[in-house]
């Protein structure tokens, strides 16, 4: 495929989320779930090349921090001891792709010092390494979800584009139902009909199937579309005049039309999906504690205390944003007929 | 202006068809669904188990499906829409207050989204390249990219750190000893951030699709032909251009109309706005099930109407529709 270039920033940076998402146990410093409740919500870490008298010092290092005593929430560097980040470190154990155990982190610094690049939770936990493992989540269930709707949008427009009659009128007038409702609120009312309380895997995979279903509609009617007119074409009917099957003129010379549209359909779901995911994981409907989710991580943000003093607890938005405008600038490049 | 019965009637039943359609299928998941209301009781050991099945029986919970849809279409013909388990009453009347508090968030808002945005999209239509359409084109994309969630909390963030903002609900505490006018402007205070950050996140939209459809038309020869007959290029742009927009501008601005209950959900649970989204999320986090149910209809009912008054509107304007509906 043909890719050009006002694109290959956005589309490389995309991989390189994704891949960073996936490689997650190796470059977060920490665990998701590791906790350090003496040091809830303090800034980002301080990574100094020179010590307090302007000594230089390789490699980078920081300080332990401490709480300033008698003020709750406040914290120093305790400048008596100097912690170097090592790279390529042995510390907590992890699963790479959940076969191949490990515990080589790309960099970190040796406890009681605890290196957060992003500041930490009330928690105390490492929002930097929480923001690689919640990408796993948030990312894929976009990805995932939009392949699932995608497939379905697929399936049922072309089965009622091609063979029309009574089963077109059944899929179309299913397909208002699903296009006529508000699309949060179908969402919220699958998931109030759903259990509130099951574990991360299964609401991953719980929220990867409502989300898939209900976003069929509308790449569905487009699909139904083209395969409408596409059915038409004089070499479609050729063929079948030569005696093809149904499945063979499907695969072989109608599938290959819808490819532009499932492609364009593809760059404006997955942002609404990872968007959809984020939301009610944010509203706590969606992947529950202690797993990371990019929705989860923003939740603390409702209340006002966090909210006025910890600007660091944004970075799974500034992150989101980065995201969409990528898919934006690929949606656009697409709609202009970017791809050949 | 002649009118088509039978456009209208065939419109009507197919939303009849609809709504009827939305009501059964949230009644199939709400079968499906394990748990309910009551659930929660059952696991206090102080409750009997006479007490939990007794209250079930009362709120007929233990009758099969069928029963139960009959006994809510039953509940929604005397007005009632079910009844609450959270909040002890009828379904109807708890929806009422709060679907008021949203239309006055999301009517305010779409008013002026519309009016912001029309001109402004003429404006950088007509001045394509200029630096306001790059602006505006900026603005818009960056947007467009940025969830309302981010939005909202960015603003209560901004508010907070100013302070010139209250921080979400819908009036301050005391309003016994207020006059009419304090009264209002103390409520268009609670007001300014919300409307902000729906107008935010509205305006993009309405802004793009005026500008695109009105460089289509200003390509056209007879825009040509009307500004090389010296007219005014207000005119032109507003008496001759803009009209010819307003087609597909109908069809978005009746996506704002069904929208009306269903947009701001988001928003009214971050700035805590009394509206429909907290009521619904509460419903749905109680599993309080008839007000979840009854929202959804209450929103799947303003977006039919919304598509009905945008068809309807669209028959009103354009002419070709007419004659292809009366043929």
């Amino acid at each position: 495929m043909n890719v050009p270039r006002g694109i290959r920033g956005p589309l490389s940076l995309l991989v390189v989320v994704h891949i960073s998402a996936l490689l997650a146990g190796f470059l977060a410093p920490y665990n998701f779930v590791d906790q350090d409740r003496s040091l809830s919500l303090s800034p980002p870490s301080k990574v100094h090349l020179s010590d307090s008298q302007g000594k230089p010092h390789w490699p980078p290092f920081v300080y332990r921090l401490i709480e300033r005593p008698g003020h709750f929430g406040e914290y120093l560097e305790d400048t008596s001891q100097r912690y170097g980040i090592g790279f390529l470190v042995r510390s907590s154990e992890y699963r790479a792709f959940g076969v191949y155990s490990s515990n080589i982190h790309l960099f970190g610094v040796s406890p009681p010092a605890r290196l957060c690049l992003m500041g930490t939770d009330s928690y105390g936990r490492d929002v930097f390494s929480r923001l690689l493992y919640g990408g796993q989540i948030s990312l894929f269930t976009g990805l995932l979800a939009a392949g699932l709707s995608l497939f379905l949008a697929t399936m049922l427009g072309t089965v009622a584009g091609y063979y029309g009659h009574w089963i077109d009128a059944t899929i179309m007038r299913i397909d208002e139902l699903f296009l006529a409702l508000p699309w949060l609120y179908l969402l919220l009312g699958l998931r109030a009909f759903l259990p509130l309380r099951i574990s991360p895997g299964q609401a991953f995979l719980l929220l990867i199937i409502v989300i898939g279903i209900v976003g069929w509609a509308r790449p569905g009617r487009l699909i139904r579309g083209i395969v409408l007119s596409a059915k038409e074409r004089t070499y479609v009917r050729a063929a079948r005049s030569f005696g093809a099957s149904d499945s063979y003129v499907i695969v072989h010379h109608i599938l290959p039309q819808t490819r532009s549209v499932i492609l364009t359909q593809a760059a404006l779901l997955i942002p609404q999906y990872m968007l959809a995911e984020v939301t009610l994981s944010f509203l706590g409907l969606g992947v529950g504690e202690p797993t990371a989710s990019w929705g989860s991580m923003l939740a603390p943000l409702q209340s006002y205390h966090v909210l006025a003093s910890c600007w660091w607890m944004f970075f799974p938005g500034l992150v989101l944003i980065t995201i969409f405008l990528s898919y934006g600038t690929i949606l656009r490049a697409l709609q202009q007929g970017g791809f050949s | 202006m002649e009118f088509n019965v039978n456009y209208l009637v065939r419109r009507l039943s197919q939303s009849l068809f609809l709504l009827a359609g939305v009501s059964v299928l949230s009644f199939v998941f709400l079968e499906l669904a394990p748990g309910d209301f009551f659930e929660e009781m059952r696991l206090n050991p102080q409750i009997p188990a006479e007490t939990v099945s007794s209250l079930k029986h009362a709120y007929s919970l233990d009758q099969p499906l069928p029963v139960r849809y009959w006994r809510w279409l039953e509940s929604v013909a005397r007005g009632e829409f079910g009844f609450s388990f959270a909040y002890g009453s009828p379904v109807a009347p708890l929806i009422r207050i709060r679907a008021l508090n949203t239309l006055v968030l999301t009517g305010t808002c779409t008013a002026l989204s519309w009016a912001i945005a029309v001109p402004l999209g003429v404006f950088s239509a007509h001045r394509r390249g200029s630096t306001l359409d790059r602006v505006c084109e900026l603005g818009t994309s960056t947007i467009l990219a940025t969830p309302d969630l981010l939005l909202a909390l960015g603003l209560l963030f901004l508010a907070l750190r100013t302070g010139w903002f209250p921080m979400g609900g819908m009036s301050s505490a005391v309003r016994e000893h207020y006059g009419h006018w304090t009264e209002a402007k103390d409520a268009s205070w609670h007001l300014f951030l919300p409307v902000v950050a729906l107008v935010l996140s509205s305006l993009p939209v309405i802004l793009k699709h005026v500008r695109a459809t009105m460089l289509d038309v200003l390509a056209s020869p007879y825009i040509r032909a009307a500004e090389l007959q010296g007219i005014r290029p207000a005119r032109v742009l507003f008496r001759h251009a803009l009209p010819a927009c307003v087609n597909p501008l109908i069809s978005l601005f009746s996506l704002s109309l069904a929208s009306l209950l269903s947009a701001s959900l988001l928003i009214e649970v971050v700035m805590s706005w009394p509206g429909l989204g907290p009521l619904l999320l509460e419903a749905i986090l109680a599993r309080d099930v008839y007000v979840v149910i009854g929202v959804v209809m209450l929103s799947t009912l303003a977006l039919v109407c919304g598509c009905l008054l945008g068809d309807l509107l669209l028959y009103a304007a354009d002419p070709r529709i007419r004659h292809e509906g009366a043929a």
